[in-house]
């Protein structure tokens, strides 16, 4: 009796004593994590000339890079699914020698800082890159520099979120449907198209969205392979960062653009992330 | 026409080796316990599961011959399979489900569904042609399941424990209507079930699978009446022994003599129906020439009857009524002495 009046002195919150167990001094830190968090946010909400938004999101150099962006984006979801999706299937279904291996190699940029992702698809796709050279010898190809370099260099950092959703949606699914498929006559492909595909469409569309923002969102990767050139490569992260110097509106313009476009995927997601808050 | 199979493979720790003929027209059913491999010959008779060894020949055409190399995948084979949670495809509906047998061979889709409509009127269920898998009652979603495995006509229907999933109230009306179905149907049928009453219910012939092993085959009413397995002896609620018989006496395997009427030689099984079994608190004297020491050791109340558990070198499950039970005060166990007339065990060759 005494010991729970002393602990409703001491400045617990009053009411129902709620029964969660944490400490009450944990909510300190953790309240300052939340305006690590909020703050910079904030900020930038605050900077923002609301009125002028319009005519800043209109402004010729900010519709270049939404529009480079875009194709850019695309480009390197369409590479991603391309390529990704049978990488997918391969570690999901396949035993091979190695397949630990692979799965961490296709890990990798995920972990790895962009920018050094740029130097290596320098080094191999530049013009006397391991690869890069035989393009440029053999069909006249260069990559970078160009808005293709940008596709590839975004698709590079972007591609695992793929594989490793999809990955994971196979890996989760009832393979009997797959047998129920067989048992009813239809063949490898037939049973994909019509069943497994269906059925990983979840994880295929989520794995799309976080490519996608990640691949919206690559400064490094791009700048270092594809440059800076605006119309070709200047994508919206890389026109932030340079109108930082020159046209702050501008910047906070595209800012905005990406911070909705990252909150959109956010929520799209939600269901994925936090199954029991959004219930 | 029929299905002749010898099947030997395994898989983890289930070492699977069966020998079945299933002629056209008999409704065999697999019966055995969890884990009995079942479901695993099922699938190897399917094409999902690969043989070791063996050989599966369907009405003549050989599915698959280890010794010769031949292999007809499983989209090849003519048949239906119902799985066990049935497996409706979730994001087709009822229709398309019973219908994507007919497409995937290849028929037009608007052929296709026309016939699927056919189908889902024949199991009654016409009016949720376009319902999802998720929409439908068990009893519903086991009919579609049936309805597509039937829809393109296999000559083999396989089906995997069609009941389990369902509830003991819903059960026994699916049953009925799922023996209708079957009975209409003209190939060759094999049914796995670990439901003994389903098994007796459906089955024209019943094989037993334990272990990885066929350990009785035979109609309904022989297998009871003689089980040969302590699975098959449980199920139909008889005391089942193994010996070697030298006229009257028989030796039993784990110790003990049983006495019994008429002449036998060589290894047999005894059978004694608890009803035949009678105890008591001091050793009696009569008739029975079987007469052993025991310890009551549980009871078990099964409707009107009571069950009573016996242990002892010949351990035995005896049944008796309410009143006797209470007035030997078997509830507080202790020792007991048990006699069957050798008149009440049944003798067949092991």
């Amino acid at each position: 009796m005494t010991a729970a009046v002393r602990r409703r002195r001491a400045g617990s919150p009053s009411g129902p004593r709620s029964r969660a167990g944490v400490p009450f001094l944990l909510l300190v830190p953790a309240g300052l994590a939340v305006g690590f968090l909020a703050v910079p946010l904030l900020g930038l909400l605050e900077e923002t000339a609301w009125r002028d938004l319009p005519t800043e999101l209109t402004s010729p150099i900010v519709l270049q890079a939404l529009r480079l962006s875009l194709v850019c984006s695309v480009g390197a979801v369409a590479v991603s699914v391309v390529l990704g999706v049978p990488l997918a299937f391969l570690l999901a279904r396949v035993e091979f020698p190695g397949r630990n291996l692979v799965r961490a190699l296709t890990t990798l940029p995920m972990v790895f800082p962009p920018v050094v992702g740029g130097v290596a698809l320098l080094l191999a796709f530049g013009r006397r890159g391991l690869v890069g050279q035989w393009l440029d010898r053999a069909f006249g190809i260069t990559l970078p520099f160009t808005t293709a370099g940008a596709i590839l260099a975004e698709a590079f950092v972007a591609m695992p979120f793929l594989v490793i959703t999809c990955e994971a949606g196979l890996r989760a699914m009832d393979r009997r449907y797959e047998d129920a498929a067989a048992t009813l006559g239809a063949g490898r492909w037939t049973t994909l198209r019509r069943v497994t595909l269906p059925l990983v469409a979840p994880s295929l569309g989520a794995g799309m969205a976080l490519c996608w923002a990640r691949a919206l969102g690559e400064f490094g990767a791009t700048i270092t392979f594809a440059g800076n050139l605006p119309g070709v490569t200047q994508t919206m992260p890389l026109a932030v960062y340079i109108a930082l110097e020159t046209d702050l509106e501008a910047a906070i313009a595209l800012s905005l653009v990406l911070l909705a476009v990252s909150l959109a995927v956010l929520i799209a997601l939600r269901d994925r992330w936090f199954p029991s808050a959004s219930a | 026409m029929s299905l002749e199979a010898q099947v030997a493979l395994t898989l983890g720790r289930l070492e699977l080796e069966v020998e079945l003929v299933v002629a056209t027209g008999e409704l065999v059913v697999l019966l055995g316990p969890n884990g009995a491999g079942k479901t695993t010959l099922l699938r190897a008779l399917a094409g999902l599961v690969a043989l070791e060894r063996g050989r599966v020949v369907l009405d003549g055409e050989v599915l698959e011959d280890t010794a010769a190399g031949t292999w007809v995948p499983t989209e090849a084979r003519p048949i239906g399979f119902v799985f066990q949670d049935y497996l409706l495809f979730p994001h087709l509906s009822a229709l398309e489900n019973v219908a994507f047998g007919l497409r995937a061979r290849g028929l037009a889709k608007a052929e296709a569904r026309k016939r699927a409509s056919g189908w889902l009127e024949w199991v009654g269920l016409a009016e949720h042609a376009g319902s999802r898998p998720r929409a439908l009652s068990g009893g519903q979603a086991q009919r579609v399941a049936l309805a597509r495995a039937m829809v393109s006509d296999p000559r083999l229907l396989l089906l995997d424990e069609p009941l389990a999933a369902l509830d003991a109230a819903t059960r026994t009306e699916v049953r009925r209507d799922l023996r209708r179905h079957l009975a209409s149907f003209d190939g060759t049928r094999l049914l796995v079930t670990h439901d003994p009453l389903e098994a007796m219910a459906l089955a024209d012939r019943l094989i037993v699978l334990e272990g990885g092993r066929i350990t009785q085959t035979g109609n309904p009413d022989d297998v009871s009446a003689q089980p040969r397995s302590r699975y098959v002896a449980e199920l139909v609620g008889v005391n089942l022994y193994r010996g070697r018989a030298t006229g009257p006496t028989v030796q039993l395997a784990d110790g003990g003599v049983l006495v019994v009427a008429g002449d036998h030689h060589g290894e047999v099984f005894a059978a004694v129906h608890p009803h035949a079994v009678a105890l008591h608190r001091h050793r009696p004297e009569g008739t029975p020439r079987n007469v052993w020491a025991g310890t009551a050791d549980s009871l078990e109340v099964v409707g009107d009857r009571v069950r009573v558990r016996v242990a002892g070198t010949v351990p035995v499950v005896a049944e008796v009524t309410p009143g006797a039970a209470s007035e030997l005060r078997l509830a507080d166990g202790g020792p007991v002495w048990a006699t069957v007339k050798a008149t009440e065990v049944t003798i067949y060759p092991a």
